[in-house]
């Protein structure tokens, strides 16, 4: 492309960043990054911040001009997207030609509005650091499991699921979430942890019971269940939960190996539920599964009132389940 | 006397039961409390409300059939006679209080109180024990009629069962069934027998059969299913079937009894009213639809479990006639219709294999009337039936 930006930029401090998206959680961790970057190449280095949709020219100007006693600059310009008509050229100018000791961060929610603007910042060669919202389960996943990860801890699939599942789809609690777990625990992340943190919920209980009940941990299931039972989770939607676990994997094996997003509209389920029961098929024989729908349904009786003691009835059908799938038929 | 037009008439293949009940009728060990058992469809209520309209015959013999006492019990206006029919899934106790505190009254105008529980095994326990109470220290003109599957305690509380006479009524042998639809009904002869033998002795079911063409395809469905047992993931796609099917019967069944019940109460309740006291009597009003709407709601599950529990027997009637096959038993089949298929997996499986799926659809049966959700019991139940 031969822009002047590219020709200047040092690998580790580019010249113009633009952080794209409105996910608020990664649009201010690119914001700490950067200045964390500046601040490690110079520790005086001055971080100032301005709104794009309130910011005259001639400010801008005065902002990115040469200090008179050099060192290190970050001007971070947010709400990109409301940036004033005249402000927009100004901006250009100065992306053409960029002060090597200043690094413009400019923020844009990416949407329709100012995508103009948004769209000649990346054409003129600026550093993008995606920030958009997390729609997909399996990218939420991918979230959890990477924030473990920059933790320095590590976390399964059921894990990350388990904790999607109790502290919901809001990323800054989610990394919240991550970073006390991480503290708490030193690292190690399980199924376990996670019912033992955010007990109380009921799907997360009996969703965490079968999960690991239908994956074969029989271990985890049964620690589960007790912190499930412990804070009062009714038993009634676990042992629905054990039999959605089976009824899962047993229609997911049935058809086949094949592409999960392909296979959801004629299961009728989400892809990444479908991804789940694929690995959690693993180890299943069709009669294995039968005996395991049959100790369900004699749970569901149990825990409505026909078993004297309900939870003995739960932990009897995760012992069923590690049954029927080791060895088939009782 | 003419059997054929009397209050028991319809009562098809008990001449015990009926000789009971005519003496009692007359006099003759007349008691307080009577519990009619039997089968499903072998005609408990029948029984009782012909007991009833016996017991208010203003003419002779009792039971005439045709007294204003015997009509309006039989047209079910009669003011001394009341009917206990639960509409979900049990009898709720404020119901039975009410009417056994209407029951001690004297009679108006027959010779009896008389207060009909059709399914007393769906009292709630504390229903029971107001009925109990009446039971045991009945007034002087007041009779119980009281109807459950059987006399075992399960059905019905021993404390009650103890004080009531019993008359225990056979599964009408299905040559009676259609001998009923052909002279009562006007039902083709052939498709008579073929209907009476498939509801396996249930009159009313029999009638519905050969009058309703969507009865009979559900039937057919249901008849296809051992034959769609073809994987694990098949066992779970007829399930659903199967439940959706009930659904829509059982919709089919109450959706016009549900519109017009809240239609009625909409206009008793005045709705849309202004003025003084309108928001309070709103608020009530907002109440007792609530209140209909749950009621609705229990109804709805009921008739819905029906539904399905028609299909298992129906089920049950296959594996059975394919049992009857491998046995060589000289009895007729349930399924007439169904006998190339019965045939074929009689040649199949072993018996043992037809015995455990026999067996698999009894549990569900009772799975489900113990309050399993019907979905996990019927998918157990068709992974035991792929399997074997
Ligand atoms: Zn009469």
């Amino acid at each position: 492309m031969g822009s002047v930006v590219s020709q200047v930029a040092s690998p580790k401090l580019p010249p113009v960043v633009l952080v794209l998206g409105d996910e608020e959680l990664l649009v201010s961790r690119a914001i700490a990054e950067t200045t964390a970057q500046a601040k490690a190449a110079d520790a005086g280095a001055e971080v100032r911040e301005f709104d794009a949709g309130s910011l005259l020219p001639g400010e801008l100007a005065e902002l990115l001009s040469p200090s008179l006693f050099g060192g290190r600059r970050v001007a971070v310009l947010k709400n990109g997207q409301d940036a004033k008509k005249d402000l927009v050229p100004v901006i250009m100018a100065y992306v053409a030609d960029p002060d090597p000791e200043v690094t413009l961060l400019v923020t844009h929610a990416g949407g329709a509005k100012g995508k103009a603007f948004g769209d000649s910042l990346q054409k003129a060669g600026a550093t993008v650091v995606p920030a958009v919202k997390i729609a997909k389960h399996k990218d939420r996943i991918d979230f959890v499991t990477g924030e473990f990860r920059r933790l320095g801890g590590k976390c399964g699939a059921d894990a990350a699921e388990a904790l999607l599942e109790a502290v919901g789809h809001d990323l800054r609690e989610l990394a919240a979430a991550c970073s006390q777990l991480v503290a708490d625990t030193g690292g190690r992340i399980d199924l376990a942890t996670v019912a033992r943190y955010y007990r109380g919920k009921a799907e997360v209980s009996g969703f965490s019971v079968a999960d690991a009940a239908v994956a074969g941990d029989t271990a985890a299931a049964l620690e589960a269940l007790h912190w499930a039972l412990h804070t009062g989770v009714d038993p009634v939607p676990i042992a629905d939960a054990l039999a959605d676990g089976v009824r899962t994997v047993a229609r997911v094996a049935a058809a086949g190996r094949g592409n999960a997003y392909q296979m959801a509209a004629t299961l009728g389920m989400p892809a990444w539920k479908i991804e789940k029961a694929q690995r959690q098929a693993r180890g299943w024989s069709p009669d294995g599964l039968v005996s395991a729908m049959r100790a369900a349904a004699e749970c569901n009786e149990a825990v409505k009132g026909g078993s004297e003691d309900r939870a003995y009835a739960i932990e009897r059908t995760i012992f069923a389940f590690a049954k029927a799938r080791q060895g088939g038929p009782r | 006397m003419l059997p054929s037009v009397d209050v028991f008439a319809h009562l098809t293949g008990q001449p015990g039961a009926v000789e009971t009940l005519r003496s009692a009728a007359a006099g003759v060990g007349m008691t307080h409390a009577w519990l009619f058992t039997g089968p499903a469809g072998s005609g408990r209520s029948v029984a009782a409300r012909a007991f009833a309209a016996a017991l208010q015959c203003v003419s002779e013999p009792k039971g005439c059939g045709v007294c204003t006492g015997c009509h309006t019990v039989q047209t079910g206006s009669h003011p001394d006679v009341r009917f206990v029919v639960p509409e979900g899934l049990s009898i709720p106790v404020a119901l039975m209080r009410e009417l056994v505190l209407r029951s001690a009254t004297s009679p108006a105008s027959g010779r009896w109180q008389v207060l009909v529980v059709e399914d007393a095994d769906r009292l709630t326990e504390a229903a029971g024990n107001a009925l109990l109470k009446a039971v045991e220290e009945p007034p002087e003109r007041t009779v119980f009629l009281l109807c459950a599957p059987s006399d075992h305690p399960d059905d019905i509380p021993l404390t009650i069962r103890s004080r009531c006479r019993v008359v225990n009524l056979r599964q009408p042998a299905a040559e009676a069934v259609a001998e009923l639809l052909v002279s009562r009904d006007g039902v083709d002869p052939a498709l008579a027998t073929l209907v009476a033998a498939a509801a396996q002795g249930h009159v009313g079911r029999a009638r519905r059969l050969a009058r309703d063409p969507e009865a009979r395809a559900r039937r057919a469905a249901v008849l296809g299913v051992p034959r769609q047992l073809s994987g694990i993931g098949a066992c779970f796609d007829l399930a659903s079937g199967l439940i959706a099917s009930a659904e829509v019967e059982a919709d089919a069944a109450t959706a016009q009894s549900d519109a017009s019940e809240r239609s009625a109460m909409e206009t008793a309740l005045g709705a849309g009213g202004t003025g003084k006291g309108a928001a309070g009597a709103v608020r009530g009003a907002a109440g007792q639809l609530k209140e209909l709407e749950r009621r609705q709601k229990s109804r709805s599950t009921r008739a819905q479990r029906d539904a399905l529990d028609r299909a298992l027997l129906d089920l049950a009637g296959f594996y059975r006639d394919v049992l009857v096959q491998q046995w060589k038993a000289p009895v007729a089949p349930v399924h007439e219709d169904a006998l190339p298929m019965t045939g074929a997996a009689a040649q199949r499986w072993t018996k043992e294999s037809t015995l455990r799926r026999l067996e698999s659809i009894m549990e569900c049966r009772a799975a489900i009337e113990a309050n399993v959700k019907p979905r996990i019991a019927v998918e157990a139940m068709l992974l035991r039936l792929w399997q074997g």
